[in-house]
C-alpha cells in the first residue's frame, strides 16, 4: 500500500503520532544544517573564505549530535511500540537517512577543510569551474531528496536517482581536465590534487542524496531499489498507485 | 494455471498472496457460516499450507474463530449455526457422510484460549483420548504419553508427579498439559484459538517455542488477538473483518508491507477513515 504524508498521523494512539511526526522533524532539521554546511562548504573554497571554512568544521559536531539523538529515538519507537508496516519502514528509513547525512556532513567539512589550505596557499586554483558546476548539481541532489522524503514524493526521488547518474559523468570528466592541467604546469600538482579531493567529496555526496531518494521510495512503496541499475528501473510500476 | 481462470480462483488471486500452492492441508471453497440467520462468514476461499504455522488475526467478531471451529465441525453441536460450502482435508470433504467425527477431532485436534484440563491426574489427562481409541498396552501406553508431554516440552516439569491432579499445575502448564492431551492421539492438524491470550508472557514464549518445534510434523492454525504474536511464529498470515477474507499473504511481507489500506491500519493501530 503506497502511503501519504499524514499517513503517520492516524494511530488510535496521539502518542505514536506525535512520536513519529518527531523522528520526521527531526531528520528535516538535520538535514537542513547538513544543506547548509555543503553551501557554506562550497562557498567557502569558491570565495577563498578560509574562516567560513573552518566553522564548517565545528558545525560538523552538532550533525554527529543530532545523528545520536534521532538514532536513540528510533530505537525507543522500536522497543516500545513494535511497529508494524509503513511505520516500521518509516523508523528504517530515518535511521538509514541519518547516516547517509552525517557522511555528507564529513564530507562538506572535508571541503571546508581543502578550502582552508587552498585559500592559504592563495592564487586562485585551476578546475574551480568544475566545482561550482558539480557543487550545483550536488546540492540541488540533497535538498531534493529531503523534499521529497518531506512530502513522500516518489516522481522527485526518482528525478534524484537519475541525477546521480549525471553528476558521475560530469565527476569522470573534470577529474580528466583536472588531469591534464597536472600534466600541464607540475608546479599546480599541489592545488590541482586539493581541488580533486573536493571533487571527490561533492561526488560522494551525490551518492549520498541518491541513497536518501532511495528510502523515500522504499518507505512509500516498500521496495528496496539498492543496487539496481537506475536504467533497469520499472518507473511506470513505482509511479501507480496502490 | 488452468484452476486460475475461473471466476473463483481469480477472487482467491486477488487476496491471495505468495502462499505456496503446493501441499494444501485444507482447502476452503466458499464457505458461509450463519449463526441464527446472522452471518459470521461470508463466501470465504482459502488454503492453509501443510507443515506450517497459519495465523488468523483480524477484529472481534471478524469470524475468525468461526473459521477455525469449522476446521474440525465445531459448529456441528450447535443447532442454530448454517452453514455452506466446502472444507477439504487433505483433498477429502469433512462434511461427507462416510466421514466419522471423531475421527476428524482425532486427526484435527483444538486447543482454546482458557486451558481445560480434567480434574483427574496428570497422567489420566494426557490417557484420556487414548483410553477412547484404542486399548493400548500399560507399557505402550505411558510410552505414549511420555512422548507426548516430551512434544509439548512439559515433560521435565512433571516427570515426578504424573499421578498429582493436573488442576495443581500453573496455567502455562496446564495449557501445555492441554497440548499434550491433543497430541497423544497423534492429530495432523493442531487448531489453537487464542492459546497464549490468558498465560503470562514466559508461559506464552513456551507455548511459542513449542509452536515452532510442532510444525516439523504439524499443520498448525492459529487465531490471536496479539498481532506481535502472529507476526512471532506464523509462516502465513490471514487478515479478516467483516465475516471476510481481506488478505492472506506470507507473514514477512504482510507484516512489513501490506497491500490493503485494510490491513495496514489494523496492524498498525491506525482508524479505518
Amino acid at each position: 500500500m503506497d502511503i501519504t504524508t499524514d499517513t503517520h498521523s492516524q494511530h488510535i494512539s496521539k502518542q505514536f503520532n506525535q512520536e513519529l511526526e518527531e523522528l520526521k522533524t527531526h531528520l528535516m532539521t538535520m538535514g537542513g544544517q547538513v544543506e547548509k554546511q555543503v553551501q557554506d562548504a562550497v562557498t567557502a573554497l569558491l570565495e577563498s573564505d578560509s574562516r567560513l571554512g573552518e566553522r564548517v568544521s565545528d558545525d560538523d559536531k552538532s550533525v554527529n549530535d543530532m545523528q545520536l539523538k534521532i538514532d536513540d529515538e528510533c530505537t525507543r519507537v522500536l522497543a516500545r511500540r513494535q511497529p508494524a508496516a509503513s511505520d516500521l519502514r518509516l523508523v528504517l528509513a530515518v535511521i538509514r537517512a541519518t547516516s547517509d547525512l552525517e557522511r555528507i556532513g564529513d564530507e562538506a567539512s572535508k571541503i571546508a577543510r581543502n578550502a582552508v589550505v587552498l585559500s592559504e596557499a592563495g592564487n586562485g586554483p585551476k578546475g574551480l569551474v568544475e566545482v561550482r558546476h558539480i557543487s550545483e548539481h550536488v546540492r540541488a541532489m540533497v535538498r531534493d531528496s529531503l523534499t521529497a522524503f518531506a512530502r513522500f514524493d516518489i516522481d522527485l526521488a526518482l528525478k534524484v536517482v537519475h541525477e546521480d547518474e549525471a553528476v558521475d559523468n560530469e565527476y569522470t570528466s573534470a577529474m580528466r581536465s583536472l588531469m591534464t592541467f597536472m600534466m600541464e604546469d607540475p608546479r599546480s600538482i599541489t592545488s590541482v590534487l586539493s581541488v580533486m579531493w573536493v571533487l571527490r567529496a561533492l561526488e560522494r555526496i551525490g551518492d549520498h542524496a541518491n541513497n536518501l531518494a532511495e528510502y523515500v521510495i522504499y518507505l512509500v512503496k516498500g521496495l528496496d531499489i539498492r543496487h539496481i541499475d537506475p536504467d533497469e528501473l520499472d518507473e511506470d510500476a513505482l509511479k501507480r498507485q496502490s | 494455471m488452468a484452476d486460475e481462470t475461473s471466476p473463483r480462483q481469480a477472487a482467491l488471486h486477488e487476496v491471495v498472496q505468495d502462499i505456496p500452492r503446493e501441499g494444501r492441508c485444507f482447502e476452503i471453497e466458499e464457505l458461509s457460516v450463519a449463526y441464527a440467520g446472522k452471518t459470521a462468514l461470508s463466501g470465504l476461499n482459502l488454503y492453509v499450507p501443510r507443515h506450517r504455522v497459519t495465523a488468523f488475526i483480524g477484529p472481534s467478531g471478524c469470524g475468525k474463530s468461526t473459521l477455525l471451529r469449522a476446521f474440525n465441525r465445531l459448529h456441528d453441536l450447535n443447532d442454530d449455526v448454517d452453514r455452506q460450502g466446502r472444507i477439504m482435508l487433505e483433498g477429502q470433504e469433512i462434511h461427507a457422510p462416510e466421514v466419522d467425527v471423531a475421527d476428524l477431532r482425532r486427526r484435527v485436534g483444538m486447543v482454546f484460549q482458557t486451558p481445560n484440563p480434567f480434574p483427574m491426574s496428570i497422567y489420566e489427562n494426557v490417557a484420556f483420548g487414548l483410553r477412547l481409541q484404542a486399548a493400548l498396552p500399560k507399557r505402550r501406553r505411558d510410552e505414549v504419553i511420555e512422548w507426548a508431554l516430551e512434544s509439548a516440552a512439559l515433560w521435565d516439569e512433571v516427570k515426578h508427579r504424573l499421578h498429582d491432579s493436573a488442576l495443581s499445575l500453573s496455567g502455562g502448564q496446564q495449557q501445555r498439559l492441554v497440548i499434550a492431551r491433543t497430541l497423544a492421539v497423534q492429530p495432523e492438524v493442531l487448531l489453537l484459538d487464542e492459546p497464549a491470550s490468558a498465560l503470562d508472557p514466559i508461559s506464552t514464549l513456551k507455548i511459542e517455542e513449542l509452536i515452532r518445534t510442532l510444525k516439523s510434523h504439524l499443520t498448525l492454525v492459529l487465531v490471536t488477538h496479539n498481532m506481535q504474536q502472529a507476526a512471532r511464529v506464523s509462516d502465513y498470515t490471514a487478515f479478516l473483518e467483516g465475516g471476510e477474507l481481506i488478505e492472506y499473504g506470507a507473514t514477512d511481507t504482510l507484516f512489513t508491507n501490506p497491500r490493503l489500506a485494510r490491513t495496514e491500519n489494523y496492524i498498525t493501530g491506525r482508524t479505518d477513515r
